[in-house]
């Protein structure tokens, strides 16, 4: 028995090698390929020794290396979001939307536009984040209401409850106000284009901090998956975990969410291919999710500037077309797991 | 295994919001021995032993593990000491056999304490104890209920607490299996000298296996002690509403209760 145990270890360490090292392919592909093409030995170049007065190398450091970045943060923070959120509600159709943090995020951006005005991008990623916090907290909050606490139905319907209400709102300023309609339609889609290097530089310590969080709070997530009676007979607390790891979810996927706008399906369908390959088990669920979800985006982001050269497709489109199928295959060729 | 912790319930009262379930029940669990709670439907059976677990906040009173309440207590090291299995618990989908014992360690790790020759050892022991060795490679979702159910009293076993509670672990099961599985607790039991405490429906059963028994109604002990000295036709027809007679079990001497209905019940109407 522990000899299966060593075995099991050592593969899954290699596929956590072989993903990171396609994930690496991944990003120099975003770095090579969009509307100019530039040869590989200039994006080298530009990679570590950027001249700035070579057009080729400004459109590598000011345009690809910021996306790219972007797309890095955002997939893994999407990818580890949905996993632990999908663990923490117990619930198989579980994604960062969820907890009503894609409608917050979007209904304070479309506030900020509409009555402060703001039309930097920076702007929204801090207009976002707050929608997103204050959205989670609150569903999380009516979700804990009454007999038992936060049960993971509850957490759910309120997030429903909660994303159909913000939702209505941000239509409602939408439908009165055209010209904050045309600002929000770029940032709504989900997009890594236009991101400059400092978005990427703000994202980076809640992504970092939310990684930390996600990541130490594999074994109580474990605990969690046995249902709150066994979690609590283990001696996990079973409140504090799931505060903790609301806490991840929110900095993780209000982050993303914040940095290219709401991007569908990745924290839905990664976890499942991941959870494929390791199982059930979050020690192993979670470092996969954070690899695949920014491979799948990278991938979705260079797709998006192939298909419509010289312009793009969004990424968000991208992946809800790519991730839509896949997710129908999944179901029909393997029962997805049910947590 | 440790030497089992004390476990008493003081003036201690359980309940779902407004809902009283048990009332200002005071009893001490024998330590080392087979304790098997019996009732009627409704009577707060499962809620007391969810009391006793701290899976449940008492409404008043205190649940004592070792002389200390169990609510205060941290959960951690309660769990070192104290182990539940609650009725139909749900395993992950794809979970391997060994990889849910192998979660019964839970309590004895830390952030920075890593798998152990000992978690291993307690790990095997446990599979072997429960005779699921040869089942440990399988997918939890592929095993019939029996062994399911064996498979879940092995990690509660891993957790290797001096006192396990369960409830209904043989509910679902056919006969054969529910036999197996009383038989393997009296075995854990006998080899660990660990108190056993759990709930069960089937009252001659419940007799064959009690060491001591408990019979609830209506949220309090109407009796407890012995099964022979427990289990009267008297008590069975105040606590359950039913006539019967008691008889010795033929097989392990122990009172049988033998129902007398409406109907096909011969002279005894």
């Amino acid at each position: 028995m522990p000899d299966t145990r060593v075995r099991r270890t050592a593969a899954l360490s290699t596929g956590l090698v072989v993903s990171a090292a396609a994930l690496a392919a991944a990003a120099l592909l975003s770095l090579t390929v969009g509307a100019q093409h530039i040869p590989f030995g200039t994006v080298m170049d530009a990679l570590f020794h950027p001249n700035p007065d070579n057009g080729q190398h400004l459109i590598i450091t000011e345009s690809r290396i910021p996306r790219t970045v972007v797309g890095l943060l955002a997939g893994a923070a999407l990818g580890l979001a949905g996993a632990v959120i999908q663990a923490v509600t117990r619930n198989p159709l579980a994604d960062p939307g969820i907890l009503g943090v894609n409608a917050g995020a979007a209904l304070f951006v479309v506030f900020g536009i509409s009555v402060l005005g703001i039309s930097s991008l920076t702007g929204y990623v801090w207009l976002g984040f707050a929608g997103a916090a204050v959205a989670s907290v609150v569903v999380y909050t009516i979700g804990s209401l009454g007999r038992g606490g936060a049960t993971p139905v509850k957490v759910a319907l309120a997030g429903a409850a909660m994303s159909a209400a913000l939702t209505s709102l941000t239509t409602a300023v939408l439908l009165t106000d055209v010209a904050t309609f045309d600002q929000f339609r770029f940032w709504q889609v989900g997009s890594l284009a236009g991101r400059g290097m400092d978005i990427a530089l703000q994202g980076l310590p809640f992504v970092a901090v939310g990684i930390v969080i996600a990541l130490a709070s594999t074994r109580s997530l474990n605990a969690l998956a046995l249902g709150d009676d066994v979690a609590a007979s283990l001696g996990q607390n079973v409140a504090t975990a799931r505060v903790i790891a609301a806490i991840a979810v929110v900095l993780l996927c209000g982050t993303a969410t914040a940095m290219a706008g709401p991007i569908g399906f990745v924290g839905l369908v990664v976890p499942h291919v991941a959870r494929m390959i390791t199982g059930p088990d979050h020690r192993w669920l979670l470092p996969y999710s954070m690899l695949f979800a920014p491979l799948l985006l990278l991938l979705a982001d260079v797709l998006g500037r192939v298909i419509a050269n010289p312009g793009e497709v969004q990424v968000g489109i991208v992946t809800a077309v790519i991730g839509a199928p896949i997710f129908v295959a999944l179901a029909r060729r393997k029962r997805l797991a049910e947590l | 295994m440790p030497a089992p912790s004390t476990l008493q319930a003081e003036g201690l009262s359980l309940g779902y919001g407004d809902r009283r379930v048990v009332t200002d029940l005071t009893l001490e669990i024998p330590r080392g021995k087979v304790t098997v709670i019996v009732g009627p439907n409704a009577c707060g059976k499962s809620t007391f032993l969810r009391g006793l677990a701290r899976l449940l906040p008492p409404s008043a009173g205190a649940v004592l593990l070792d002389g200390k309440s169990i609510h205060a207590a941290p959960s951690r090291e309660v769990a070192l000491k104290l182990g539940i299995l609650p009725q139909g618990p749900i395993a992950p989908d794809g979970i391997t056999v060994t990889d849910l014992v192998s979660r019964g360690r839970h309590p004895h790790q830390g952030m920075f304490r890593r798998w152990t020759a000992d978690d291993d050892n307690a790990v095997a022991a446990a599979l072997s104890a429960t005779g699921t060795l040869e089942l440990a490679a399988r997918g939890v979702d592929e095993l019939s209920g029996g062994q399911r159910q064996r498979v879940w009293i092995a990690m509660a076993l891993a957790q290797r607490t001096g006192i396990l509670l369960l409830d209904e672990p043989t509910t679902y099961l056919d006969v054969t299996h529910q036999v197996e599985v009383l038989d393997l607790l009296v075995d854990l039991n006998e080899a660990e000298g660990a108190t056993v405490v759990m709930v069960l429906h089937e009252l001659n059963l419940a007799a064959r296996y009690a060491d001591h028994l408990i019979v609830m109604k209506s949220g309090a002990v109407v009796t407890a002690g012995e099964p022979s000295a427990v289990l009267t036709e008297s008590v069975v027809e105040e606590v359950f509403s039913m006539r019967c007679r008691v008889v010795p079990d033929p097989v392990s001497r122990t009172p049988m209760i033998v129902p007398i209905g409406r109907h096909r019940s011969g002279d005894a109407r």
